[in-house]
C-alpha cells in the first residue's frame, strides 16, 4: 500500500485540539466529541450546526427516547466498516443494539483524525480508539447516574442500554440519562476502563450489514442516487490517451442538442498535467455536457467531435511495453531495492539453479457503481457527496484547486458502490466540482463504463524476471528478482514496485531485489491489495517452480525458508508503529490449511503427481498452494482446478486458512470479504487484462473486461485461526495467495506453468 | 412524447424520447434509485427489473417498446411472495458488501425461483451468470437464493 499518499486535508490546522469533550445536543442528549490523539476543549458546538436530536461532529449521541446513533468515521465501500465501528463502539458503551442506528461522517479531520478506506487500515488503526470512545460514554453515563442517586459511581454498572445500583435495586435507561450525562466531563481516554472481552457481546457477533435493509429494497444510499435541488446531470469525455490537450470541439453543434443546457471545455492545472502523476490525479482537460437528465447528457456527448493534442505518450502499447521489458531484464536494473549477501557467488555454487519470469498484466478496478460526484459550488463554498475512499483527500485537492480554504469544502461521504482502491483517488470529485462552478449550477457528474474502464489509475503492470539458487539439501539460499515495471528513472509509478521486505527477504542469506522502470501513459494506483497483488503471483509462483525442481513439498519449502518461529522487528509505517514479522504466526496458517484441504491425503499437488499433465485423458485436477502476508495478516490458501482439453480453467475450490488475530469484529463480514476476495482474485487470474494501444486502453465494457461470474465461483472454505494477536484488517490480504495458489494448481493439472496472467487456455490444451 | 407505463402497479406518465432507456425513465425521471447503472449494454446485470414477469435489462430497454406491459422494481418486487423472500434470505445471509448490484441480483433470483422453485445449482449458475458482482458475493447469492427457495443452503456442486 503506498500509503504515504493517502492524505488528509492539507490545511486543516490538525490543531490537535479536541480530546473528548461533551455539550447538549439540541433536543438534550449526550454529544461525545471525540477525536484522538488530541488533548484539550471540545470543538464548538456552534460551529456543527444542529438539527433537533442530531449532530455530526461525534461518534454517540444518545436521544431521550434510547436511540444510540453511532458515527462512523471510515468510508463504506462494502469492507462493512459502518457496521463494524459501531459495533466496537457500541460494545463498550453497553449499548443495546437494536437502539443502535449508524450514521457516516462528514468529513473532518479534527475531529476524527485521518478518515479513509485504505490499506484494511480500519480495524488495525481504530480499534483501540473506538472501544476507548465507547467506554467513555459509558463512564459518563454511569456517573450521571451516581449523581442522581448519590451514590458512588463504583456501586454502578451497565447491562445493555440501561445503569444499574445493584444495592438499591434502582436503574436508568440510558435515554434517560443522555442529558445529565452530557454535562459530565469525560474521562481520560487513556485509563478508561475496558471490557474483558471475554465478556463482549456485540463485538464477535455476525450482525447483517446495517445498510442491507436499505439496499434489498432499493433505497438510494449510493454515491449515484444523490438529488439535489436545482441538480443538472453532467458527461466529461476527457482524452483518450492521459494528459491529452484539447484542441477543438464542434460545442456549438453539441449545445443546441435537446435537453443540453451547456457544453465547455474544462482545462486542466498543474496538479492534472502529466501521465505520471500517482493516485492523487488532479484536473485535466476535458468538454462537459451539461443537460436536464443525464441520459440527454449522454447522448449529445455521442455526438461530440474532439481533436486531442494527444502528447508523446500517444504511441504506447502493451506490446511496446513487452518489448521494453525484455530488452531491460537483460540489462543492469536500474534501481537495487535490497541487496543481502551475495547473490551473483551464491547463485554459481548453488548446485541447483532456477529460472523464470513472470508476468502481470495492468489490471482495472472497474467497481460496478461507476465514478460519480455530484458538486455545488456557491459563494466560495463548495457542498459536495461523493462516494469516496479518501474525502480527506478530495478536501484538500478541492481547496487547493479553487484556493478556499478547507473549511468551506463539506463533502457528505455516501455509500460506494465498490472501491477496490479506485476511490482513493479524487479525479471524478474534482471535476464534477469544476464543472459546476463553470455551468453555475449543482451538477451530478456521472462516468459511463467505457470512462470509467479507459480511465482509471490503474494497478501497474509487472515483470518478474527470477533466479535462484537451492542448496544440496533443498534449501533456497539465494533468489534474485530484477522487476520490470512502469517509472522513470528511478522514480516508479504508485503501486508498481516492491518493498525491501517483500518475502523471502530477511528470511534467506542472500537476495537481491531490483528494478528498472518502463514510462507508462497512464496513470497509475493502489488496487486492492496494492503490490502485492501482483508480487505474491509471481514470488510464489517462481518459489513453486523452484520447490518442485528441488523435489520439495512447497508447503515444507516455504516452511524451511520461514524457520523457527520467531518475530522480526519492523519498522514504524505512516501511521505509527507497526507489529512485528511472526515467522510463528505465518507457520502457523501453512500447518493448517495442509490439514483443512486434505493437501496430503488427496495426492493432487505436483510433487504427487509428478509433474502432472501424465493423466492421459479426461479432466485435469490438480492443487496448488501459496502463502502472503500483507496488510498484517497471514494467509496460506489451497486451490483445486480443473482443466479440460481445451485448456479452460475452472476453479473447483479454495481452502483458506487466515491469521488476522482476535477477536474477528464482525464473522460473517469477515468471511464475506474473504471469500469475496479471494474470488476475485481467481477473476483476475482468469480473465482480466488492460490492453493499450496507441496510448489508450482498448477495453471498453465488461465484454473487453470480464470480471468474474457466477458459474466460474468457485467454492471458498474459509478458517480463521483464533491468534491471540491485536485484530487486523480483511479487505485485502486474503486475495494476493489465491492467484499463485491458482497458478501452481494448474501445473500440478497441466504440467505448464503459468507465468503469464491472464491464464491462457490456448496453452494449456491437449496436443 | 409522452409515455404512460405500469410501475410496480402505478400508471406512470413521463415526458421523454421514446428511445430513452427505462434505466433512466425509472432513476432520473420518476426517481426510482433502486434500479441501478453499471454497464449500459445489458453486460452486467445491475438494472434487472422484470417486465411481465421476465427479467430484461433497463439500460437497453427504450421507453418506447414497453407499452402495457408490467414493469417490476427492486422497489415493487417485496409485494410479491416470491420477492418477500428473496429479499429476506438477502438479509439472514447478509449477502451484501457493497450491494449495488445487489437490486439486480434480487430481480434476477425472484425470476429464477418463479419459473423453477426448486432450482439447482446448475439452474441458479444459468439464471444469475448475467449478473456480475464486483464484490464476489456468489458464495452468498446462492446460498441466498436456496433459502428463500426453502432448500439446504449447502453448495452442492461436485468439486
Amino acid at each position: 500500500m503506498s500509503t504515504e499518499n493517502i492524505r488528509d486535508d492539507a490545511g486543516a490546522g490538525l490543531s490537535r485540539r479536541s480530546f473528548l469533550a461533551a455539550s447538549t445536543a439540541a433536543g438534550g442528549g449526550l454529544l461525545l466529541d471525540f477525536s484522538f490523539p488530541t488533548v484539550a476543549p471540545a470543538v464548538a458546538p456552534a460551529a456543527h450546526p444542529a438539527a433537533a436530536g442530531g449532530t455530526i461532529n461525534a461518534y454517540i449521541r444518545i436521544t431521550p427516547d434510547d436511540t444510540v446513533t453511532i458515527i462512523c468515521k471510515n468510508p463504506e465501500i462494502g469492507q462493512g466498516i459502518k457496521t463494524a465501528f459501531p459495533q466496537i463502539i457500541a460494545e463498550e458503551l453497553d449499548a443495546d443494539w437494536k437502539n443502535v442506528r449508524t450514521e457516516m461522517a462528514v468529513v473532518d479531520q479534527a475531529k476524527y483524525g485521518a478518515q479513509f478506506a485504505g490499506g484494511s487500515f480500519s480495524i488495525p488503526m481504530n480499534y483501540d480508539a473506538l472501544r476507548r470512545a465507547g467506554a467513555a460514554g459509558r463512564q459518563m453515563l454511569m456517573t450521571a447516574a451516581a449523581k442522581s442517586w448519590g451514590v458512588p459511581v463504583s456501586e454502578c454498572s451497565t447491562t445493555a442500554g440501561v445503569v444499574h445500583h445493584e444495592k438499591s435495586g434502582r436503574s436508568l435507561k440510558y435515554g434517560e440519562l443522555a442529558t445529565k450525562a452530557a454535562a459530565v466531563p469525560p474521562p481520560d481516554l487513556k485509563t478508561v476502563a475496558l471490557k474483558d472481552p471475554k465478556s463482549f457481546r456485540i463485538i464477535g457477533q455476525a450482525i447483517g450489514g446495517v445498510d442491507s435493509p436499505l439496499i434489498v429494497t432499493g433505497k438510494p444510499i449510493f454515491g449515484i442516487d444523490t438529488t439535489v435541488p436545482g441538480m443538472l446531470y453532467a458527461v466529461f469525455e476527457k482524452c483518450p490517451v492521459h494528459g491529452g490537450k484539447f484542441v477543438s470541439a464542434n460545442l456549438d453543434e453539441v449545445k443546441a442538442l435537446k435537453g443540453v443546457r451547456n457544453v465547455f471545455v474544462v482545462k486542466a492545472d498543474d496538479a492534472g498535467a502529466g501521465p505520471y502523476v500517482g493516485m492523487q490525479m488532479g484536473m485535466f482537460d476535458g468538454v462537459a455536457v451539461v443537460a436536464d437528465t443525464w441520459w440527454q447528457a449522454n447522448k449529445a456527448a455521442e455526438k461530440l467531435q474532439i481533436k486531442w493534442d494527444k502528447g508523446p505518450h500517444a504511441d504506447h502499447s502493451s506490446a511496446g511495453y513487452d518489448r521494453q521489458a525484455a530488452d531491460l531484464a537483460k540489462k543492469d536494473p536500474v534501481k537495487v531495492v535490497r541487496s543481502d549477501g551475495d547473490h551473483k557467488k551464491a547463485f554459481a555454487e548453488a548446485p541447483l539453479k532456477v529460472e523464470a519470469s513472470y508476468y502481470y498484466p495492468v489490471v482495472s478496478h472497474a467497481p460496478l457503481e461507476p465514478m460519480n460526484c455530484t458538486a455545488d459550488v456557491r459563494d466560495g463554498k463548495v457542498e459536495i457527496w461523493a462516494p469516496t475512499q479518501n474525502p480527506g483527500a478530495g478536501r484538500g485537492l478541492v481547496a487547493k484547486t479553487l484556493g478556499i480554504p478547507p473549511e468551506n469544502v463539506t463533502i457528505h461521504v455516501t455509500r460506494c458502490g465498490g472501491g477496490f482502491g479506485r476511490r482513493l483517488s479524487s479525479d471524478f470529485i474534482i471535476q464534477s466540482v469544476m464543472i459546476s462552478k463553470q455551468a453555475g449550477a449543482p451538477i451530478k457528474l456521472l462516468w459511463d463504463r467505457r470512462q470509467d474502464l479507459q480511465h482509471d489509475m490503474y494497478r501497474p503492470a509487472g515483470y518478474h524476471n527470477f533466479s535462484a539458487g537451492v542448496d544440496k539439501d533443498g534449501k533456497l539460499v539465494t533468489l534474485r528478482n530484477h522487476l520490470v515495471t512502469f517509472g522513470i528513472g528511478e522514480k516508479f509509478n504508485d503501486s508498481a514496485t516492491f518493498s525491501p521486505t517483500e518475502y523471502p527477504a530477511r528470511l534467506i542469506p542472500n537476495i537481491e531485489l531490483a528494478a528498472s522502470p518502463i514510462p507508462f501513459a497512464q496513470p497509475t494506483g493502489p488496487m486492492r491489495a496494492p503490490g502485492s497483488n501482483g508480487f505474491a503471483y509471481a514470488f510464489q509462483g517462481f518459489l513453486d517452480e523452484v520447490a518442485f525442481a528441488a523435489k520439495k513439498d512447497p508447503m515444507d519449502f516455504n516452511l524451511a525458508i520461514l524457520g523457527e518461529p520467531r518475530v522480526i522487528t519492523v519498522p514504524p509505517g505512516p501511521f505509527g508503529p507497526m507489529p512485528p514479522y511472526d515467522t510463528g504466526r505465518f507457520r502457523g496458517v501453512i500447518e493448517a490449511v495442509r490439514e483443512k484441504s486434505g493437501w496430503n491425503k488427496a495426492g493432487l499437488h505436483a510433487l504427487a503427481r509428478q509433474g502432472g499433465g501424465k493423466t492421459p485423458s479426461g479432466p485435469r485436477t490438480g492443487m496448488g498452494f501459496a502463502c502472503y502476508y500483507c496488510h498484517l495478516g497471514y494467509f496460506a490458501e489451497v486451490v483445486k482446478a480443473t482443466v479440460d482439453d481445451q485448456g479452460a480453467v475452472r476453479v473447483d475450490k479454495v481452502w483458506v486458512v487466515a491469521d488476522v488475530g482476535s477477536p474477528i469484529v464482525n464473522p460473517s463480514g469477515a468471511l464475506n470479504q474473504v471469500q469475496g476476495g479471494v474470488l476475485d482474485g481467481t477473476g483476475q487470474a482468469l480473465g482480466l487484462a488492460i490492453n493499450i494501444e496507441n496510448g489508450q486502453a482498448t477495453n471498453t465494457n465488461f465484454h473487453e473486461y470480464p470480471l468474474l461470474r457466477m458459474n466460474q465461483a468457485a467454492q471458498v472454505e474459509v478458517h480463521f485461526l483464533p491468534t491471540n494477536f491485536p485484530p487486523t484488517g480483511l479487505g485485502e490480504p486474503a486475495l494476493p495467495p489465491v492467484i499463485a495458489a491458482l497458478a501452481n494448481a494448474v501445473f500440478a493439472a497441466t504440467g505448464k506453468r503459468v507465468r503469464r496472467l491472464p491464464i491462457n487456455p490456448a496453452e494449456l490444451k491437449t496436443a | 412524447m409522452s409515455y404512460t407505463i405500469k410501475v410496480n402497479g402505478t400508471a406512470r406518465t413521463v415526458d421523454a424520447d421514446g428511445d430513452t432507456p427505462l434505466l433512466w425513465v425509472l432513476r432520473d425521471l420518476l426517481d426510482m434509485k433502486g434500479t441501478k447503472f453499471g454497464c449500459g449494454l445489458a453486460l452486467c446485470g445491475c438494472c434487472t427489473v422484470h417486465l411481465d414477469g421476465s427479467p430484461i435489462r433497463a439500460c437497453v430497454t427504450p421507453l418506447a417498446a414497453i407499452g402495457s406491459k408490467e414493469i417490476t422494481t427492486i422497489e415493487g418486487v417485496g409485494e410479491t411472495a416470491t420477492g418477500k423472500k428473496v429479499q429476506e434470505a438477502w438479509l439472514a445471509l447478509d449477502v451484501m458488501q457493497c450491494g449495488y448490484c445487489q437490486a439486480g441480483q434480487i430481480m434476477s433470483a425472484t425470476a429464477l425461483l418463479n419459473q423453477k422453485p426448486q432450482p439447482s445449482d446448475q439452474d441458479i449458475d444459468n439464471a444469475m451468470s448475467g449478473n456480475i458482482c464486483r464484490c464476489a458475493t456468489y458464495t452468498r447469492i446462492r446460498a441466498a437464493i436456496k433459502q428463500a427457495a426453502g432448500m439446504p443452503t449447502a453448495d452442492t456442486r461436485e468439486v
